[in-house]
């Protein structure tokens, strides 16, 4: 192994720090979780240009640190994202919480500077099954389920970008490095490869594992959650699919997609999911684009959209965390009680609508141009029409429903509506002033981003075109405001097909056990119990004056060790689970080895 | 606290307040088309009088009712739905 010179790879910084995190206590542990991301962060600023971390492994160079300006842009935002995240979940003692989170950015980081498809398929599953516990974490029924979900989707997910890189390693002849593929000639290998990017960017069809996983998972690990696992995936496309026609397509098809379920949603933090889908969908149409201008509309889009999603989802988790509710039934009219929560809300609202001097506005706006330049009209004007509905759902409904409208709290969720802890705050502070920073100061994004920037957002036309669109869709918002009341439903996606396709399944595996366990229950009915009724007859007058208590005791402890039992047992299937990813890289060497044998 | 104080007076003033707005509607539409420069308009439509307020307004309408009959096609389920078996 050689090191060819020295490079510390933030992720390195963020799995020690998450090493370190449940051994301290108290401000020891408050200091490092706000050090060691700041750390990372710095580290990255810092680096220059080049290859880094090349370590000769078997046959081949595995590159773990390439640093250009297209990974720098995605670095930064990822490391800045992850001290923001930290901040606002300070308060948060379970250490596992910020193990898993910390280990997912190291994932996501890792995929960013990755310089070949090894490298990027290792730290690709590190995310996966480090972010899962952030959904498990919520430690509720629905958050377990949906977190297994999440796992198998994404397994699925890993498995297809496995595929695609062993056809294509295959093909090569060995090349694993990772940069733009033959786009305009796609391969098998190349359709696998992008079928696992696009499942990470939940592009639809393959989708519905976001808004189940991240509505479930816990307040702080959904801020973590919204920003790292699709941006990942919009950099993966970036690097690799610039360019690709399809992805076009499929992007205008979800920037819609999003904004037809969120008018259907009850729950804020799905309505906000379904909006990631949306606004990644405009990445996903700048990534099909694929010019030099479209590219950096990318780049910036995903800055911006990290930052306002972060504050959308904070705004959201800060009223989850406090009443314990996110549905719009159940909330309302909570302006007295949260107004600096409700304000920050705002400010993510006003950003992902890209009001003129807000982020959004500086950065969606160049994916949209590019398409009018490059002549694709209707994507152009298909993406606007998003645009309105990102303001109906996000600008408008999230706000209205939550802080003014028909007021739906229950005296217990009314009495505990405050603001959130300091932290939280401090955290929703720092990221709405970049929000707004962003959108008023234009090179601090700009200057940044893979190519030269020729292109300038605030001119009159622009912004009165915006204006109106923005505007008179507010006035729809008011004038059909009864039509968008919240209803106390859900709505099927295409999660409906494995959730009940899995319950066909299970139906189908239970009958024989069913039968099995239902003959030893009656022959256990036939001969155990004769006998015991005859003993228990006996000793009913012993056991009514001595061994109640005894017995009671000992039926506490049966129980307490069966609830142990059952947690351990949980465990061991997530251990099982975890024990998965090993298998695949496992599987993936041992491919390699017999490779390097039979040559 | 000033926020709260704030939107109590402007609910208190609803109807001057959505008067107000209305005109800043307007006002926006009538100043964009005879003050704006149109010249990096993508299309031609575009430089029709207040093209975007129809645009925008025409999108939220279209958003709000195809959706809500979408979801009432039966993808809108009761909450309890996947718990049944």
């Amino acid at each position: 192994m050689t090191m060819s010179e020295i490079w510390f790879h933030p992720s390195l910084i963020l799995l020690l720090g998450a090493v370190l995190v449940p051994l301290l206590r108290g401000t020891a542990r408050n200091v490092l979780l706000l050090a060691v991301p700041t750390l990372a962060f710095f580290l990255v600023m810092s680096s220059q240009p080049g290859v880094y971390g090349v370590v000769r492994f078997l046959d081949w160079d595995l590159t773990f640190g390439r640093v250009d300006r297209l990974s720098q842009v995605f670095g930064y935002i990822m490391t800045l994202m992850c001290i923001l995240g930290s901040l606002y979940a300070l308060h948060v003692k379970n250490p596992l919480e910020h193990v898993a989170a910390w280990t997912y950015v190291a994932g996501s980081l890792g995929v960013i500077y990755a310089g070949d498809f090894l490298v990027l398929l290792l730290f690709w599953e590190m995310m996966a099954f480090s972010s899962v516990f952030l959904i498990w974490l919520r430690r509720d029924r629905e958050s377990v389920g949906a977190g297994y979900r999440y796992l198998l989707v994404h397994v699925a997910g890993g498995v297809l970008l496995l595929s695609g890189i062993l056809l294509r390693y295959q093909a090569t002849g060995g090349d694993l490095s990772f940069g733009q593929l033959d786009v305009s000639h796609p391969d098998l290998s190349t359709w696998l490869i992008l079928a696992g990017f696009i499942l990470n960017a939940a592009v639809p069809p393959l989708h519905a594992w976001l808004p189940d996983a991240y509505s479930a998972a816990t307040v702080t690990g959904s801020i973590f959650l919204c920003a790292f696992t699709t941006k990942t995936a919009v950099y993966a496309l970036c690097r690799g699919f610039a360019g690709m026609e399809i992805l076009l397509v499929l992007g205008t098809v979800m920037a819609l997609y999003g904004v037809v379920y969120a008018v259907l949603e009850n729950d804020a933090r799905r309505l906000l999911a379904y909006h990631i889908i949306s606004q990644v969908g405009y990445m996903v149409a700048g990534v099909g684009l694929g010019s030099q201008m479209a590219i950096n509309g990318v780049c910036a889009h995903a800055f911006a959209h990290i930052l306002y999603k972060g504050l959308l989802f904070m705004g959201t988790g800060s009223v989850l965390h406090m009443t314990g509710k996110s549905k719009f039934t159940e909330l309302g009219g909570l302006y007295r009680k949260m107004p600096w929560t409700f304000i920050f809300t705002l400010i993510g609202g006003l950003s992902i609508s890209a009001f003129p001097l807000f982020s959004g506005f500086v950065s969606k706006s160049m994916i949209v141009a590019a398409g009018f330049e490059q002549h694709q009209l209707w994507v152009g004007f298909l993406l606007m029409v998003a645009s309105a509905g990102t303001f109906l759902h996000t600008g408008l409904k999230v706000p209205y429903f939550i802080w003014f409208g028909r007021n739906n709290c229950s005296t217990e969720t009314w009495e505990r509506a405050a603001e959130p802890p300091w932290n939280m705050g401090a955290a929703m502070t720092v990221t709405a002033l970049l929000c707004i920073g962003i959108g008023c100061y234009t090179p601090y994004l700009y200057t940044m981003l893979p190519f030269p920037v020729e292109y300038q957002p605030y001119t009159a036309y622009h912004v009165t075109e915006t204006l109106q669109i923005l505007l008179f869709t507010g006035a729809g918002f008011f004038l059909f405001l009864k039509k968008l009341e919240p209803q106390p439903t859900i709505s099927l996606d295409m999660d409906w097909f494995y959730r009940m396709g899995g319950r066909h399944v299970a139906r189908f595996a239970r009958g024989p056990v069913q039968t099995a366990d239902s003959f030893v229950g009656e022959l256990y009915r036939r001969c155990g119990m004769a006998w015991m009724m005859v003993s228990a007859r006996g000793s009913a007058r012993f056991d009514r004056q001595a061994i109640d208590g005894v017995v009671d005791g000992l039926a506490l402890a049966v129980r307490s060790l069966g609830s142990k039992l059952r947690h351990a047992q949980t465990r061991q299937v997530q251990v099982n689970i975890v024990s998965t990813v090993a298998v695949i890289v496992l599987l993936l060497l041992l491919y390699v080895l017999a490779d390097v044998l039979v040559r | 606290m000033i926020i709260i104080r704030l939107i109590d007076f402007l609910r208190s003033h609803l109807r001057s307040l959505v008067i107000f707005c209305a005109s800043a509607l307007l006002l926006l539409v009538v100043g964009d088309w005879l003050l704006v420069d149109k010249t990096d308009a993508h299309t031609a439509p575009e430089k029709l009088f207040g093209f975007w307020a129809l645009f925008g307004f025409l999108s939220c309408v279209a958003i709000i009712f195809l959706s809500k009959w979408f979801g009432h096609l039966g993808i809108m389920k009761p909450e309890e739905y996947y718990d049944h078996e």
